[in-house]
């Protein structure tokens, strides 16, 4: 069999896909009716980037059974390598157009110091700190996208992984993990420019197209990005490594004993996952604009596995149905476009009150529709999950119940 | 007959409380062995130390021809050196159907890039075929384990180890919960398997013993308390005091 006929729901999921680039795309206000206002492509844009973020945290919780609340780490980690050449190159051109308006052509080196002390000035600094080594090529941030949150990963992911840690006491540590980067970032001398952040992304170097354009571009890369990495996600948990990853999810003393090394396979989904992530970052914050510390701050990481456990584990599309309601949802209600809800003793305002409502609708999908959202489809399809008396599927806190178990 | 598996000395405590006292077992190449004892004579502690999971106090564990230690190898290693091992409760990816299960345990490369590019060429899936045939689930190769009964997982399970391909087979209380029926198809397959390979039975049930009329192990306080023939360990009087005699 072919891999779309093993897999209609991803034939599936890339048509709407597409659809909705296409649909997007002709009521844009840069190439077609208008309907679309920019900021709200840019949305939809940065919308797709966090279903990207949610299908790497479905691979790696909802097929692999690691609840790991460290992936916005990576997610934030991608974005600010990207961020440091969108900075630097664009500081260049203002900086170069400035100097050169002087009666002698700038040296390379006033250039340089001059691009120091506009992107420094605010930690009171105008050296480069090594970090920023590569920022004037673009292949090379390129390439840290992924190889910054890759190797990130996988040390944590070694160190955690070769000492067995497993279930709650993992979900700390990447906890922590994610604490301590966003700490160290705010640092003014962390050489990030602390908790200023990188600004200023939405401009592309040496590009003159207005933002309906940018960010029309930027909207079609996100839905590439979410196009093929739920192709590649659809096909590693289709075969033999994708039993293997369910496998350690429900039993990983088992997989051991066929003679599986569960600490390679686990490093290897955390480690690709957080690649993943890595990309869906690099593409969400140019959309953003900026990036600050706060954006990995361990709350996004939890609101990830909220995202996922809402849209459905152990399927992808339910990953991605997860983030996209969700998100869109949250950014209405703490936009301030819902209306607020007088009691006459009280006025509920949801920019208040909306996090106490997610919260509520979290813990009452993980106590009475487990299969999240996507669980819906079930009654189409009428996939049947195995009679198992409630047992659980899974050795770990962390692994899922009978009624979750849906692949 | 030279030794497959050969345990000595092995010494396990747990929490202060001695678990395997002092055990030595020994097995040779094509051999099938029961071991009998009451609960909680460290029967399935001993298959742990065996198979990496616990780590002795002290003692020796030397495997195969070129005697080779165990005790450093990790549970993967261990298995991948040819020790198979079916689970006192019935242990199968209850997820994912009876062809996944048995494609999953099939000897191959198990290195993460290996499994990554891994797809099912006809040999596997005939040889996951056969082996679906000898545990009595051909026409249930795309079921989901899950939903096979009690004993039908437990073969499955027996099929995972044969397909394994391993040298030496431990088996952990395959009766339990069978059927006299199923009870005959499993010795059927544990003598089946021992032609080839060393198998090892841990079970309480007698008669199941009788049937596969092989050497017998009596383990008692983690120690072995009598080793021979069937006939010749329940006439020992300590086995009786013990174990027997209840
Ligand atoms: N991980 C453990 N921690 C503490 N005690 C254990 C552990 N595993 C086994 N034991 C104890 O060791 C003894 C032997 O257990 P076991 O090998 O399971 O016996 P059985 O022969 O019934 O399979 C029992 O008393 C059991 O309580
Ligand atoms: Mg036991």
């Amino acid at each position: 069999m072919s891999f779309a006929a093993r897999n209609p729901s991803v034939l599936i999921f890339l048509s709407v896909l597409a659809l909705f680039t296409l649909l997007v795309t002709v009521m844009s206000e840069a190439i077609g009716t208008g309907l679309v206002s920019t900021s709200f492509v840019k949305i939809l844009g940065k919308t797709l980037c966090l279903a990207l973020v949610a299908v790497a945290m479905d691979l790696v919780w909802g097929y692999t059974g690691i609840l790991s609340l460290g992936h916005f780490a990576f997610f934030g980690l991608g974005g600010y390598m990207i961020g440091m050449w969108l900075m630097y190159e664009r500081t260049h051109e203002i900086a170069a157009a400035a100097l050169a308006e002087g009666p002698i052509p700038p040296t390379e080196a006033e250039i340089t110091a001059a691009i120091g002390n506009q992107i420094f000035g605010v930690v009171g600094s105008s050296d480069f700190p090594p970090v920023w080594a590569f920022a004037d090529s673009l292949t090379l941030q390129l390439a840290l996208v992924v190889m910054a949150p890759g190797l990130l990963a996988l040390i944590f992911g070694w160190l955690a992984f070769r000492s067995r840690v497993t279930g709650v006491y993992l979900s700390i540590l990447t906890q922590a993990m994610t604490l301590a980067l966003a700490l160290y970032l705010f640092q003014n001398d962390s050489g990030l420019r602390g908790n200023n952040g990188l600004s200023g992304l939405q401009n592309l170097p040496g590009v003159d197209a207005p933002q309906s354009h940018v960010s029309l571009w930027f909207f079609w890369a996100s839905a590439l990005a979410l196009g093929v990495g739920y192709v590649f996600a659809a096909w590693l948990v289709g075969g033999k490594f994708g039993s293997v990853m369910r496998g350690i999810r429900d039993n990983e003393a088992r997989v051991r004993f066929l003679g599986y090394s569960v600490e390679s396979y686990k490093l290897v989904v955390f480690t690709l996952t957080a690649m993943i992530a890595g990309i869906a970052g690099a593409l969400y914050y140019p959309q953003a604009g900026i990036i600050n510390p706060a954006e990995i701050a361990p709350i996004a990481s939890i609101y990830l596995a909220v995202w996922v456990a809402i849209g459905g584990r152990g399927r992808l599309y339910g990953a991605v149905i997860g983030a996209v309601f969700v998100s869109l949802v949250s950014s209405w209600f703490t936009g301030g476009q819902a209306p607020d809800v007088p009691l006459g003793f009280y006025t509920v305002k949801w920019v208040d009150w909306w996090l106490v409502v997610l919260g509520l609708s979290f813990v009452l999908v993980t106590l009475f529709a487990p299969r999240g959202i996507g669980g819906l489809f079930d009654l189409v399809t009428e996939r049947q999950p195995p009679e198992r008396h409630g047992a659980n599927l899974g050795p770990d806190a962390g692994s899922l119940r009978e009624k979750e178990a849906s692949q | 007959m030279s030794t497959l598996l050969e345990v000595s000395g092995v010494s396990v405590t747990f929490d202060g409380f001695k678990a395997i006292n002092n055990l030595s077992f020994s097995i040779g190449h094509a051999e099938l062995r029961a071991i009998i004892g009451p609960n909680g004579a460290g029967k399935t502690t001993f298959m742990d130390i065996v198979t990496g999971k616990t780590r002795p106090d002290e003692g020796r564990i030397v495997w195969g021809g070129k005697s080779r230690s165990l005790l450093n190898m990790s549970e993967a290693r261990i298995a991948c050196e040819g020790i198979g091992r079916k689970f006192q409760k019935p242990t199968v990816f209850e997820d994912q159907s009876v062809q996944e299960n048995l494609l999953m345990a099939l000897k191959k490369d198990r290195g993460p890039l290996a499994v990554l590019f891994y797809r099912p060429q006809a040999a596997d899936l005939e040889r996951v075929r056969a082996l679906a045939e000898e545990i009595g689930l051909a026409d249930q190769l795309y079921r989901k384990s899950g939903e096979l009964s009690h004993g039908e997982k437990q073969w499955l399970e027996i099929g995972m180890l044969l397909a394994q391909e391993p040298r030496l087979l431990l088996v952990d209380e395959p009766a339990a919960g069978m059927t006299s029926s199923e009870r005959e198809h499993t010795t059927a397959l544990l003598i089946e398997a021992a032609k080839t390979r060393a198998v090892v039975v841990v079970e309480h049930d007698m008669e199941f013993i009788r049937r596969l009329n092989c050497r017998v192990t009596v383990l008692h306080e983690g120690a072995v308390l009598a080793e021979g023939s069937l006939d010749h360990v329940t006439r020992n009087q300590d086995v009786i005091d013990v174990y027997l005699g209840r």
